[in-house]
């Protein structure tokens, strides 16, 4: 193997790496919490995008008001995780969570439900409306790292990976060793 | 080279002071592990967000206890972003205002509301010139050719 080849396998690598990242949606109204939670999972190798409110995550899951007018089956960026602070004015996290369980297209993504205060009725009832987890904020690395498993990748592989931990079987799967 | 090491010696001498009399806690230790060379002022940018936010709010907080008829409801909000925003940076002192501070507003208590209005304004004036002291040892020590100093 010379080195040109090994060069283009790890730039196409790392190409195809970029376009496989799990793709995370984090909702909330706080503008620091939504840069500190960006960092969080970009820092656990995900694509990451914000949304301010709960009608604007819905608006990035396709689900936006003009979207159902318009009956066009709008495919928003694809969305493997959605990660939404519980407090939020307006549309509030479990009212968020509610609408993507309802729905027929993108009740499959894992909601995971994040909130300042431990109330357990909140915290039951989050987990009874279909949240994956419900967690106390602030949020740690060590919480990120444990919800990369939750995330369901877009590719046709059967099952569910943490890439972390099956790296190598992963690139064995698709050819690379 | 002696600079360097005195510097570096104070930044710790320094960090370990703020954390042992509680105006920082764990979470600020999160948010420096965050940082990283893709991102080498991730802190202090968001440092800097909490400052803006806390300054409004402290004025929001302010307007809203004068009025002639309170509306606690609000004030709580406001106490709760605070709080929230606080933790989120470590600001241990003034998020624990801030929980006292949302008890006298569920009892709709103005004088102890008036009380932790001015306790948050204290804290946060207190951790805010802190944090900068903090940030200027660090820009000192890298000016100086050194690196900060990873505490645990």
């Amino acid at each position: 193997m010379d080195s040109s080849s090994s060069v283009n396998r790890t730039v196409g690598m790392k190409e195809e790496v970029e376009d496989e990242r799990p793709h995370v949606l984090v909702v909330d109204d706080s503008l620091i919490d939504r840069k500190i939670m960006e960092k969080l999972f970009t820092n656990s190798a995900c694509k990451v995008t914000t949304a301010d409110s709960g009608q604007k995550a819905l608006e990035l899951l396709g689900q936006g008001e003009e979207y159902k007018h318009t009956n066009i089956n709008h495919q928003g960026p694809k969305i493997n995780l959605v990660v939404t602070d519980y407090c939020m004015p307006g549309m509030t996290g479990y009212d968020l969570l509610k609408k993507v369980k309802e729905s027929s297209d993108i009740k499959e993504i894992p909601v995971i439900v994040v909130s300042s205060e431990n109330v357990p009725t909140r915290i039951e009832k989050c987990l009874e409306e279909g949240a994956q987890e419900f967690i106390l904020k602030p949020l740690k690395q060590s919480d990120v790292k444990k919800l990369r498993c939750h995330m369901h990748f877009t590719q046709s592989i059967k099952g569910r990976f943490c890439i972390g931990r099956y790296w190598d079987s992963w690139r064995q799967i698709r050819g690379e060793m | 080279m002696a600079a360097v090491v005195q510097l570096q010696r104070q930044f710790i001498e320094y960090t370990t002071s703020l954390y042992n009399e509680g105006y920082l806690d764990d979470q600020f230790t999160q948010l420096q592990k965050l940082q990283d060379e893709s991102n080498p002022d991730f802190v202090v940018e968001v440092v800097s967000l909490f400052f803006e936010d806390s300054e409004k709010l402290l004025n929001n907080l302010a307007t809203a206890l004068q009025q002639k008829t309170v509306d606690y409801k609000q004030v709580d909000s406001h106490v709760h972003q605070f709080k929230g925003s606080s933790s989120s940076i470590g600001a241990q002192r003034v998020t624990n205002v801030c929980v006292h501070f949302r008890n006298f507003c569920e009892e709709k208590n103005l004088e102890g509301c008036l009380r932790c209005l001015q306790q948050a304004k204290h804290e946060y004036i207190l951790v805010r010139n802190k944090l900068e002291a903090l940030f200027r040892l660090e820009q000192q020590i890298l000016q100086a050719g050194g690196s900060i100093p990873i505490m645990e």
